[in-house]
């Protein structure tokens, strides 16, 4: 049974091994601690909210959100703003509806059942305003990289001049975390860019992490209740496979064999 | 099948059973003699069971609100994850059960190589369980294409591009996969079709797979024929149930673990990218289970012939019954066999690991000689070691000890004979 479980656990490894070994660019990413990492981890509701702030006043003026609705500003789990808060937040976006009873299209302000509204009519229209480049929707955008939240975070603190000797297209930056080091996006966040309402320091490193842990909860809005009920799962099952082996070594004691 | 006659209790059940013997089966199931000496290596049968199972009820789920349309396909999907009841935890047992569906096959299938349990009187039991193994692939391909990111896109495209590589038709035939001129909407439905369909498949061949195999009854670590039902055998129930059980729920920690807890760490980041057929990702790579053949078919520098490379890899397991000369099933008594067996693993092992690296350089040559070695395995190894391996002696039976009793006490013995 010991042989059984060395040879299981370390096919297991190697598997998790060959799969980190994916990212073939292997570049350092800045390290900061995420409050949603680990068997408990949670947002933190002030990096969310400042976070939101973040996206809204910089992010969202080229980057869409598609996926999200206002309504899950206020939901458990997310920034929590409170319910009026929310509808104010809707109520401050003119959403296009329509057609109505004349047949005509008309725009109103957004309710909580709307999804966020985007900032370009469609794709081309993005690429137009944008030099060419299409700003990634960021609904689910920290999984679609390969390093996630450390990607992101470093990737928004990573604008340098380029060394002597790499040449950048017009609208082209380097950024030292980019693939290939070649970014369309201009460094967007500069220290005191927002003015914070629970007045923390709106420093870019602070800013990085709030916006990242917002994209965070918006990639994986019910990470908190997946990680409280996966512990529950497994402590369930911890406590049932113990219960099943004794059983089993009482039913095997019948005959002279080991189990 | 069965081995004793069942009389069921009741007047009704006596009615019941006489028009259809569903009662028998069940007691046949019960009864099932097996042998106790099983290991935990034994246990992934059930485990299977239990993926299966689960695939199709989370999948049902999936499809009630999954849209199979290139345009709606990826919004969908993120609809499952944020306002489907659940659908998170649906979506995440479904695609790391995938995962976990191939880590117990494979470990399956490599249990059947260290017994030589494909062996006579069990091919037919072998090759069924080669079919599902094909037909597990085809499923987890065409399931990987459905939430329409870049890798399902461009994943489909590079596997039925294979196709093309047929001399003549083979254009032809691609169009006619397509549905079209390009990987599309027509390509999209289908294979949901597709993907819905095999894993009914799966389940009548997992009932033959079964039957074939209580016909001659399970094989063992020890690799002997042993009488049934007798002192080495136990009744299914409890004895099996409780634990395969017990293995199971480990499983299922593991499982577990993997949906709560690092739900995205076997998928590639890329399928979060909205399938885009004008943008081609960096890499190219298919999931971790179908690694050691892709690896295979790139190591082939001609496309035809390495199509036949990787399909030649699966469908040569089919042939093993027959390659296999030798008349001792269990590694335990073949100690040459026994070497080459982990060699074998080391070589499907590094050909999964650089299947996920670039197809260049150091990597190509790693590949290359790598699937040579996995041809050589199965096309001239073991045919010859059954002629020129020397085998330990093997007991008469797992309890009595006509030649020792166990197969450590005859190895032991074994060795005694060799020292005088």
């Amino acid at each position: 049974m010991k042989n059984f479980f060395k040879i299981f656990f370390s096919i297991i490894l190697v598997f998790g091994y060959s799969q980190n070994s994916y990212s073939a660019e292997k570049v350092e990413y800045l390290k900061t601690d995420w409050s949603f990492k680990g068997l408990f981890g949670k947002f933190d509701r002030g990096a969310l909210q400042r976070g939101y702030q973040v996206y809204t006043e910089v992010c969202s003026s080229c980057h869409s959100m598609k996926y999200v609705s206002y309504r899950n500003l206020a939901e458990k789990g997310g920034p929590e703003f409170t319910e009026a808060q929310v509808k104010a937040i809707a109520a401050s976006f003119e959403v296009k509806d329509g057609p109505n009873a004349d047949g005509e299209m008309f725009t109103r302000p957004g309710k909580l059942s709307d999804k966020f509204v985007m900032p370009y009519e469609n794709v081309k229209a993005a690429q137009a305003a944008n030099g060419g480049a299409y700003p990634p929707d960021m609904s689910v955008l920290v999984k679609a990289r390969g390093g996630g939240v450390d990607y992101i975070y470093s990737l928004l603190q990573g604008y340098e001049s380029p060394p002597a000797g790499f040449i950048l297209d017009d609208g082209v930056y380097y950024n030292k975390y980019m693939y290939g080091n070649k970014i369309k996006m201009s460094n967007q966040l500069s220290d005191g860019l927002v003015e914070y309402a629970d007045g923390t320091n709106a420093t870019v490193e602070q800013m990085s992490k709030d916006v990242t842990t917002f994209l965070m909860w918006t990639a994986e809005p019910h990470l908190e209740a997946r990680h409280q009920m996966g512990f529950k799962a497994i402590v369930y099952l911890i406590i049932l496979t113990i219960l099943v082996y004794f059983s089993m070594k009482r039913i095997w004691s019948r005959i002279e064999t080991e189990v | 099948m069965s081995d004793h006659e069942y009389t069921p209790k009741s007047k009704f059940g006596k009615w019941f059973n006489d028009r259809l013997p569903l009662l028998s089966l069940a007691s046949h199931l019960t009864d099932y003699p097996t042998p106790k000496n099983l290991n935990y290596w034994w246990t992934f049968g059930g485990i299977l069971t239990f993926c299966l199972i689960t695939q199709i009820v989370t999948g049902l789920t999936l499809a009630m609100h999954y849209i199979a349309h290139a345009d709606m396909a990826f919004e969908s999907v993120e609809h499952i994850m944020r306002d489907v009841n659940y659908g998170w935890l649906i979506r995440y047992i479904h695609a790391n059960g995938a995962s976990m569906f191939f880590l117990a096959v494979y470990i399956h299938i490599f249990r059947s190589l260290f017994y030589g349990s494909y062996k006579s009187p069990r091919e037919i039991i072998w090759i069924i369980g080669i079919i599902i193994y094909l037909l597990m692939m085809a499923a987890a391909f065409m399931g990987y294409v459905l939430p329409w990111g870049q890798m399902s896109f461009w994943g489909a495209t590079v596997i039925t591009n294979l196709f093309s590589a047929i001399p003549l038709v083979g254009e032809g035939i691609v169009t006619w996969l397509w549905g079209g001129y390009s990987v599309d909407n027509p390509t999209l439905t289908r294979f949901f079709t597709l993907h819905y369909l095999i894993p009914f498949l799966i389940l009548g061949l997992v009932v033959l797979h079964i039957w074939a195999l209580h016909v001659p009854g399970n094989n063992n670590p020890v690799g002997i024929d042993i009488e049934k039902p007798s002192k080495d055998t136990v009744p299914f129930h409890p004895y099996i149930v409780i634990k395969d059980g017990f293995a199971l729920l480990m499983f299922m920690i593991v499982f577990a673990f993997f949906v709560f807890y690092a739900p995205n760490i076997l998928g590639h980041a890329d399928n979060y990218i909205e399938a885009d057929p004008l943008v081609t990702p960096a890499h190219i790579v298919p999931e971790w289970y179908l690694l050691p053949f892709y690896a295979i078919l790139r190591s082939v520098p001609d496309k035809l012939l390495g199509v036949v490379a990787m399909l030649s890899a699966i469908l040569i397991l089919a042939a093993l019954p027959w390659l296999d000369t030798s008349k001792i099933r269990s590694a335990v008594f073949r100690p040459l066999y026994k070497q080459f067996y982990w060699i074998l693993v080391a070589d499907v092992l590094i050909l999964g690991y650089v299947g996920a690296m670039p197809a260049e350089g150091l990597y190509l040559l790693i590949a290359r000689v790598a699937t040579a070695y996995y041809f050589l395995h199965f096309l001239v190894i073991l045919p010859v070691l059954g002629f020129k391996e020397k085998t330990l002696p093997v007991p008469l039976s797992i309890t009595e000890p006509v030649l020792g009793g166990s197969p450590n006490l005859a190895t032991a013995r074994n060795r005694e004979s060799l020292n005088n």
